[in-house]
């Protein structure tokens, strides 16, 4: 069916494009394949960099249309690097980044050695778990606020129905102490159904003869939890970190929802940072330099993180 | 003849297409910006009659308070032509001035006899002029507003209520008179029962994200002798914003922010306050003037349940921050003359008047000098009050790189409790000079 109709394509191809094309290389054809897309690259990522790189060097404001453009060095990234401010957010966005991947790693595996348990009910459980996922990060950080809310928040409510704690003597979002807990606890009741999937697919890729082989041998559970179960699906973990580290790395609508980065600048991760600079005090030529730094770390970060991960599947 | 009527037949057939033509060219399509409140749905109504007198067409783009100014200087800064006509924010008018955003408006104002000396003198300086006090108009003054205190009347005027309290404070329960009387009243009503229901103290504003806190907080300072710089050295700082009185007054918005206020009131702007106090949590609430029409009209706690005081005096002063818009026609705008016309429409008493009716808060003097004025509303002498002691925030062009240090300092303060008063404005102060420095202007 498909060579007719493949048949049909050539005969209606005229005569000089069909000798053209018939003259060209497989090299040729592959480049007018994905020419288009490369070009569509350039246009939108590679350009937008390079002319973001340039930005950075120069004090442009993109809300001073009447202003000279000055060429200004190294000065912002030498201010960026020096301000106490942007380290302080880059703190918050660390302690951000650790709990929410360490506490969705250990949750997500655990979740997806539960379901990967053969149990009446494993499906329903398995789309119930993975709702909170799919809904919209403003959304969940619109409705968590009322759930910490310490007057009517359902979350206050049961922590004091289980500590006996009053519920509104403590506020989550407002509290220096639990702020920053606050958003790491709603992005991991979002996203560990995502790490879940991924083990999940991971433990499901192990073949069954390894593990009789290993009854075979005595091998404890435990051994065989420690010796097939983990190795095989670290490679899927670590997948699941590079995806979340990535995503978590440049956050900005769950905690602008949530706390909109205070109390004072608490859990002013760095992206909200970055908009602000770039967005409401227009530094252009500043927030280019930032966005360079942001990037670098994160593209060094990832390339460090996987070139481990290929030699973890390798082994 | 048939020649003589077929020639008519055409030439009325073409004056006929001429005058339409005519009609639908001067017939322009109008969007008109603003925050989205109330009186954006009250400007709607009054619109309708600018509709029918001049058959132009009005839209409106109306955005949410937080996120207003993202979306609106967006749209100046990268030259869009989604609004003609732009209710911005006092602050925004030396930056939009500046870089061309907003058309100069001295020229038409001469030619229609529109005269500034007929709107009241702070909100010209506020929302109109720039550089401030020099008559360079860039702006027509829209909306008149102010912080100030809305009170539960009827929890007040409980006779049980105003016993304790006198045998309290020795005073009555009633409208405070220094700021020191409003910490006493907040503290009383502070985890009190009210017809079985805790209560608290009073709403303060306390937002992060915008400039909620620092609309606030300016109300404490500048009672307490806080200034944006030196009356005699402009951008001269130290010791003007982070004076030992200006860091008293820093201490008692924590200190009424601490005992006062509800539970998780950590991030609370215009509408959560009125929340909370329509919900009948607070006695009190900080909030512009602009909400007193939806308070009065409310079931649950309007008519006379509720009163109006302006911000009460401080040790070193009395003065509220300045709130309100001025109306000004976008410089990109491809309709310009039919915005002009809305302007020179909007500007007449008879408007002006009927804004006022319709809840809108109108800064025409003929308006709210009328004898009427003041027994109109029952929040009208109020509003009047408090428009005599207004400040406003630096409406420099780079405002916003002033506002985002003071919102982080001071909530860093107040809501987090990092560090001291004295040592949040000190940081303050450096924040601004860095600022003042990359301007050119220290």
């Amino acid at each position: 069916m498909s060579k007719v109709a493949m048949d049909r394509l050539a005969e209606a191809t005229p005569q000089r494009l069909a000798r053209g094309v018939r003259g060209l290389s497989d090299r040729a054809l592959a480049w007018i394949f994905v020419g288009p897309t490369i070009v569509l690259l350039l246009a939108i990522n590679i350009f937008p960099l390079i002319w973001t790189i340039g930005l950075s060097f120069t004090n442009f404001r993109v809300n001073r249309p009447n202003e000279d453009i000055r060429f200004v060095g190294t000065q912002n990234y030498t201010r960026i690097l020096t301000d106490t401010d942007i380290w302080l957010s880059m703190q918050a966005t660390a302690h951000f980044l650790f709990w929410t991947l360490f506490l969705q790693i250990v949750i997500g595996f655990w979740l997806a050695w539960l379901i990967n348990r053969k149990f009446r009910g494993n499906d329903l459980w398995t789309t119930i778990i993975v709702l909170p996922m799919m809904l919209s990060p403003a959304v969940v950080g619109n409705f968590w606020t009322f759930l910490y809310q310490p007057q009517i928040g359902l979350f206050n409510y049961a922590v004091g129905f289980l500590t006996g704690q009053d519920p509104s003597s403590f506020s989550m979002i407002a509290d220096v102490s639990l702020a920053p807990w606050s958003i790491v606890i709603v992005d991991t009741w979002m996203w560990t159904p995502f790490v879940m999937l991924i083990c999940l697919a991971g433990l499901r890729s192990i073949p069954d003869s390894i593990y009789e082989a290993a009854e075979c041998d005595r091998a404890s559970p435990f051994r065989q939890f420690w010796t097939i179960t983990v190795p095989m699906v670290l490679p899927f973990l670590m997948l699941a970190v590079l995806f979340r580290g990535i995503e978590n790395f440049k956050m900005f609508d769950l905690v602008v929802q949530l706390t909109g980065g205070g109390p004072g600048s608490l859990t002013e991760v760095t992206s909200i940072n970055l908009k602000r600079e770039a967005f409401e005090k227009w530094r252009t030529g500043y927030s280019s330099a930032y966005a360079i730094i942001l990037f670098v770390t994160v593209y060094g970060l990832a390339a460090i993180y996987v070139k481990a991960l290929n030699r973890v599947k390798q082994r | 003849m048939r020649g003589h009527l077929a020639t008519l037949a055409a030439a009325g057939t073409c004056l006929a297409g001429i005058g339409l033509s005519t009609a639908s060219a001067s017939a322009a399509d109008l969007t008109l910006c603003w925050a989205a409140w109330d009186p954006a749905n009250a400007l709607v109504e009054l619109s309708k009659d600018f509709e029918k007198e001049s058959g132009h067409k009005m839209s409106f783009e109306f955005v949410p308070w937080p996120n207003f100014a993202d979306r609106m200087l967006n749209e100046l800064n990268s030259g869009g032509k989604l609004c003609d006509l732009l209710i911005g924010d006092s602050q925004w008018i030396g930056g939009a001035a500046e870089n061309g955003q907003y058309l100069k408006l001295n020229e038409f104002f001469d030619a229609n006899g529109i005269k500034m000396d007929d709107f009241i003198p702070a909100t010209v300086v506020g929302y109109a002029q720039w550089p401030k006090n020099t008559p360079n108009y860039w702006a027509l003054p829209a909306f008149g507003d102010v912080v100030g205190w809305t009170y539960r009347k009827d929890w007040f005027s409980r006779p049980e209520l105003q016993e304790e309290f006198k045998t309290k404070y020795g005073r009555d329960l009633g409208v405070p008179a220094n700021l020191d009387e409003l910490k006493d009243i907040a503290e009383f009503f502070q985890g009190r029962e009210i017809d079985g229901k805790t209560v608290y103290g009073a709403a303060l504003y306390t937002e992060r994200g915008s400039e909620g806190i620092t609309m606030g907080v300016t109300n404490i300072l500048y009672n307490y002798g806080f200034k944006y710089e030196n009356p005699d050295k402009p951008y001269d700082l130290a010791g003007f914003v982070n004076s030992p009185d200006a860091a008293k007054g820093l201490e008692f918005y924590k200190a009424l922010y601490d005992c006062c206020t509800p539970p998780g009131a950590s991030d609370w702007y215009m509408s959560e306050n009125i929340d909370a106090y329509k919900s009948g949590q607070v006695a009190m609430q900080m909030n512009f003037a602009f909400i007193w029409p939806g308070v009065h009209a409310d079931p649950t706690v309007g008519g006379d349940k509720s009163g109006y005081f302006p911000n009460p005096p401080g040790p070193n002063g009395h003065f509220a921050q300045l709130g309100g818009q001025g109306i000004s026609v976008v410089a990109n705008t491809d309709e310009k003359d039919a915005a002009l016309a809305y302007i020179q429409w909007f500007a007449q008493p008879d408007v002006q008047k009927k804004w006022w009716s319709v809840g809108g808060y109108s800064a025409l003097r003929s308006v709210v000098e009328d004898p009427s004025f003041a027994t109109s509303q029952p929040y009208a002498q109020t509003f009047l009050d408090s428009m005599a002691i207004v400040k406003d925030f630096w409406a420099e062009p780079a405002y916003a790189s002033l506002l985002q240090p003071m919102q982080r300092r001071v909530h860093d303060y107040v809501v987090a409790g990092n560090g001291t008063a004295q040592e949040a404005l000190d940081g303050l102060v450096e924040d601004w000079t860095e600022v003042f420095e990359d301007e050119g202007k220290l």
